[in-house]
């Protein structure tokens, strides 16, 4: 109730033509609100600083195997000669040096850096092609459910429902193994990719619904208003209603739940792969790497710091970075 | 010009379903059994107060809402339940002008793109092409053709309004159906849109349905005018009747409770008592008898028939309607003081109206 | 109109930049150069800048104007209502001897409903929609009789709904807003904001959202509420014929300034600013040719963040010129006009205000 009615008609009243009375201070080209979008992001300073370090954490994993030559180790190289007798690193911190940045990992002696960066590339990976596919789906029911309307609706709200109600971890824990068991055998060497791919599947099966309803009900809202009616009294298809007139007025929701939802899976894959049910050991991936650092909490801290700092890091960016999309996307929602 | 209407609307209605769960538990009658005509280049008033269905018949009439039951005719086609395919080339024809200038435009999309989406929907690429098109229709309603850049949120009110009239002359339409046009524009910008919308009217030689409330606006745009009542045309004529002549008692009281700037103080009127009764569940014979000051016992038993009168120019459905000497009606005393001046103000009557009107009552 | 040019001496009201009107000793409301400016992203709005006026018990004032005239916002100022971190509120305005401005929250609440009331265009978004109607209007009268029992409180809330002819107002109290028509609901707000005798009412745009056939009937009801309580009114509206039926007198308002002010008869039958000759003018009237054109003001309200310089209304003003370079560089003062308390602020002189008045806007004989 902080915003009383009274503010909102004193703001009404201020807001006016700003077009009468400066004609010439504008060019003729007009700003859209994409645009305008765009300049109260650049203005906020939380965007900024997250959207940088964004931008910085994208480049490191999409130029791993680049940074692999610089640096000289591979993910999979061990260094079974920089470890004492019990499988500990020597040195300070888990064996940092000049050549071993985060140190090496206790018992097979991998370098924890490059890990940690091609870790980065699979759980990025991971995280946007769920996002775009769950994103995908979503928008594609939601949009026909909230448009269309009647039976159709009625379908896809209940298998919305139908998915909510599945309980996401046991099946996950169910599904996976028996899905690469039936793909590879008992024995079969897991690819690296097939493991990536079932845990998207995964994703992309569960985590459509909060999409699809956010735009089934974007969509609904829109549906009555009055530019919406106007297309159709000139005519207008189905194609033409939804993707010409309906989904621009909805991509602002649709951004900010895309980008809320790329850190939710960073978690999410990280959180599977502790469990065992994610990634193998050989995919290089931040849930697989603090499930092992955690044998080693008393022994070897600095080997569940530096994945643990990474994957904070990175959640907590793009977290803040969805807040502030939001808030320069709908400035009404900030208060 | 023909004599043959352009519009023919007969017995329209729309009904719609309360529901409560899966259960229909009553019925909207918002617009229940509509007869009138409308002839190339006319206008034709829609009045009535909220909840007498005047929107959700301009909607019927550009098909936006399925009729429950009556027939629609447009230049001779049923198009009542023409499905999207059929009614594409009436679309042309046929256009709407809405109320809200905000949520009207797709705040998204360049004005430019506004005015060419009933182009580009329907496939037609004017000589010239699209652009010089729109620009045309952009100075055409008195707006800069260079904004086609431009976003509807860099628009007043009133440029927002001709913008959407831009779009409904998009593809040259014969009769526009407009929705409450000017009431949610500041009142120096009405008088603004009324007076384009009626050099429009003229040179392109449009009909028009035009919805509204205010009696005054109508006035200055119609040629005709039909009043309603809870989803019924309670009278029904051309201007000068309805203004100077009127013979519902519905008609008089809207009519009297207009403040009107000329008039200080507060004048000798009609007060109807009471708000409109709901749809869900209107009065029985005639819906205005729970409002009117002359309702008899044959009022809650009858319907009045709309029936024309004095050489078939004006219908009105009443079974008590106003004759020509008004002091003479059994008035009470409140009522008594009609000697308004809407009323006593003399013009020509039927000017500019080429129509003789065939009311049909049903 | 006819001879005073501007500051004829001897005049009791013509000092210039404003004040004093007749009666402004007993003046229930005095608001003396009221100026509220909002700090926003876009820079600062001044969306009142420097209006006086003065509003006894039983008279009602009629404060006119568009979108963006400060109409609405002056009303706020006078109830206290501004977000005091971003409003800048100087000048003077007194209730009933008490100076709002400057007066600290809890005391200006004290003084809101109790002295001073506001009714809304919006019922609905006024009224809690989770609360019965008779329980807010209760509740809006214990606040200020925390003495009264609930059951006194109830009797005076459906004293209040039968008072504002609501009918059968016992089973009314327990009903909730969306329960209730649009013109039920505006009532139940009066009821609300008369249950404790304010002295002094604010109702912004009140039938806006009606019907013409129930705005009549609410504009009755609050003439009747006037004559029983003596209370003073200011009407907010854009409606000159609401404001001709009900006012006693006009304050027309435009890019936040007063631009004339005068009893309703001055204002409405013998206006003296060009602009308020063409809201004249471009309303649709019941009388006179429907053929004629309307004739309305070009171009388009102000935005307050960006006003014109000099007199606001230059731009619009088909008498711009007439006055020279002055309409672009100085701000006119609202000066006396014609009648005794007849004020306007146009740098046109009587005479030529008069000329252009018999030539151009009578001819219409749109305002009679």
């Amino acid at each position: 109730m902080s915003l009383s009615p009274v503010e909102g008609v004193a703001l009404a009243e201020i807001e006016s033509d700003p077009d009468a009375s400066t004609p010439a201070a504008k060019g003729v080209v007009g700003r859209s609100p994409g645009q305008l979008a765009w300049l109260r992001l650049r203005r906020d300073r939380t965007a900024v600083v997250s959207g940088v370090l964004l931008v910085f954490f994208l480049l490191l994993g999409l130029a791993a195997p680049l940074i692999e030559m610089v640096y000289g180790i591979g993910p999979r190289e061990q260094f079974q000669n920089l470890l004492d007798g019990f499988g500990m690193p020597l040195g300070y911190a888990g064996g940092v040096t000049g050549e071993h940045w985060f140190g090496l990992e206790p018992g097979l002696g991998r370098d924890i850096f490059i890990r940690l960066i091609y870790g980065l590339r699979t759980s990025l990976f991971i995280a946007f092609a769920a996002a775009l596919i769950t994103a995908t789906i979503g928008v594609v029911l939601g949009a026909l459910a909230g448009y269309l309307g009647g039976w159709l609706d009625a379908v896809i709200n209940w298998i919305t429902d139908l998915t909510l109600a599945m309980p996401f971890l046991i099946i996950a824990l169910a599904l996976t193994p028996t899905i690469t068991l039936r793909f590879y055998g008992e024995r079969g060497q897991v690819s690296s990719a097939f493991g990536v791919g079932v845990l998207i599947a995964v994703f992309a099966i569960f985590g459509w619904t909060s999409t699809a309803r956010l735009v089934r009900g974007q969509v609904i809202a829109l549906r009555e208003r009055e530019f919406v009616e106007a297309a159709r009294a000139s005519g207008a298809g189905l194609g033409h209603m939804l993707f010409r007139q309906l989904l621009p007025n909805i991509w602002a929701p649709i951004l900010v739940s895309f980008s809320l939802a790329v850190p939710q899976f960073i978690t999410s894959e990280a959180a599977l792969s502790f469990i065992g049910v994610g990634l193998s050991d050989e995919t290089p991936s931040f849930g697989r790497m603090i499930y092992r650092s955690l044998d080693f909490l008393q022994t070897d801290p600095a080997y569940v710091f530096f994945p643990g700092i990474m994957i904070f890091a990175l959640v907590f960016a793009f977290n803040l970075f969805g807040d502030a999309l939001r808030d320069a996307l709908d400035p009404k929602s900030s208060r | 010009m023909t004599d043959e209407p352009l519009l023919r609307v007969r017995g329209l209605s729309k009904h719609f379903p309360v529901r409560q769960g899966l259960r229909a538990t009553g019925l909207v009658r918002a617009v229940d059994g509509l007869d009138f005509d409308v002839r190339p280049g006319e206008t034709l008033g829609l009045v009535g107060e909220s909840g007498c269905g005047k929107t959700t018949t301009g909607r019927m009439l550009v098909r936006l809402l399925e009729p429950t039951s009556g027939s629609i005719e447009f230049d001779g086609r049923d198009i009542t339940h023409a499905g999207r395919r059929e009614l594409r080339p009436l679309r042309q024809e046929l256009q709407i002008i809405f109320q809200d200038p905000y949520a009207s435009l797709n705040p998204r999309h360049t004005v430019g793109r506004i005015v060419a989406m009933p182009l580009q929907v329907n496939g037609i690429k004017p000589p010239g092409g699209i652009k010089a098109r729109v620009q045309e229709l952009l100075e055409l309603v008195g707006l800069n053709p260079e904004h086609y850049n431009r976003y509807p949120h860099e628009f007043s009110g009133g440029q927002r309004q001709r913008i959407g009239i831009a779009r409904a002359l998009a593809l040259r339409p014969k009769l526009i159906v407009a929705d409450e046009p000017v009431s949610a524009l500041d009142v120096s910008i009405q008088a603004q849109v009324v007076n384009l919308l009626r050099d429009l009217q003229r040179e392109l030689g449009l009909a028009f349905v035009f919805i509204a409330h205010d009696l005054a606006v109508v006035r200055h745009f119609c040629q005709r005018v039909a009043v309603m009542y809870l989803g019924r045309i309670v009278e029904i004529g051309d201007r000068a009747d309805i203004y100077e002549r009127p013979q519902h008692p519905y008609t008089r009281a809207l009519l009297s409770a207009i403040p009107d700037v000329t008039q200080l103080g507060p004048a000798g009127r009609i007060r109807l008592t009471g708000d409109v009764p709901t749809p869900l569940d209107p009065p029985s014979g005639c819906r205005f008898r729970t409002r009117c000051w002359k309702a008899q016992d044959i009022c809650a038993t009858e319907e009045p028939a709309l029936v024309p009168r004095d050489g078939g120019r004006q219908a009105t459905a009443c079974h008590f309607p106003e004759g020509e000497a008004v002091s003479t009606s059994p008035e009470p005393a409140g009522a008594g003081l009609v000697a308004d001046a809407a009323v006593v103000a003399a013009e020509p009557a039927g000017r500019g109206v080429q129509a003789n009107v065939e009311e049909v009552s049903s | 109109m006819d001879s005073s040019e501007p500051l004829p001496s001897g005049e009791p009201d013509d000092r210039p930049a404003v004040p004093a009107q007749r009666s402004d000793q007993d003046a229930y409301l005095r608001v003396d150069d009221l100026r509220v400016r909002f700090d926003t992203e876009d820079g600062v709005v001044r969306a009142v800048d420097g209006v006086s006026f003065a509003v006894e018990r039983g008279h009602t004032l009629g404060i006119v104007g568009e979108s963006g005239s400060g109409k609405s916002v002056t009303s706020l100022a006078i109830l206290g209502l501004h977000d005091p971190k971003r409003t800048t509120i100087t000048g003077e305005i007194s209730v009933g001897g008490r100076q709002v401005v400057g007066l600290a929250d809890e005391e200006v609440r004290r003084l809101r409903g109790r002295d001073m009331a506001m009714i809304f265009q919006d019922p609905l978004s006024a009224l809690h929609p989770y609360y019965t109607v008779g329980r807010q209007i209760a509740e809006a009268y214990r606040v200020h009789h925390p003495k009264a029992s609930r059951r006194e409180a109830r009797q005076r809330a459906v004293d209040m709904l039968d008072r504002v002819g609501i009918p059968q107002p016992a089973r009314r109290f327990d009903q909730y807003p969306h329960e209730f028509s649009g013109g039920m609901r505006q009532r139940a707000m009066i009821a609300m904001s008369l249950v404790n005798d304010p002295a002094l009412l604010i109702a912004d745009e009140p039938t806006t959202a009606l019907d013409v056939t129930v705005q009549a009937q609410i504009l009755d009801l609050l003439a009747d509420l006037q004559a029983e309580f003596h209370s003073a009114i200011i009407l907010i509206t854009h409606d000159l014929g609401v404001v001709g039926q009900v006012a006693d007198d006009v304050l027309v308002m435009y890019g936040g300034r007063a631009v004339e002010r005068g009893s309703v008869e001055q204002v409405l039958r013998a206006p003296q600013h060009p602009y308020t000759w063409g809201l004249l003018s471009s309303v649709p009237s019941l009388h006179g040719d429907a053929d004629a054109d309307l004739v309305p003001i070009p171009g388009n309200p102000p935005s307050l963040i960006n006003l014109p310089s000099g007199c606001a209304f230059h731009p619009r003003c088909r008498y711009a010129d007439r006055a020279g370079s002055r309409s672009r560089t100085e701000v006119p003062e609202l000066r006396a006009a014609g009648a005794d308390g007849h004020l306007v602020a146009c740098h046109l002189s009587a005479d030529e205000r008069a000329a252009f008045y018999a030539e151009d806007i009578a001819r219409v004989g749109v305002a009679v």
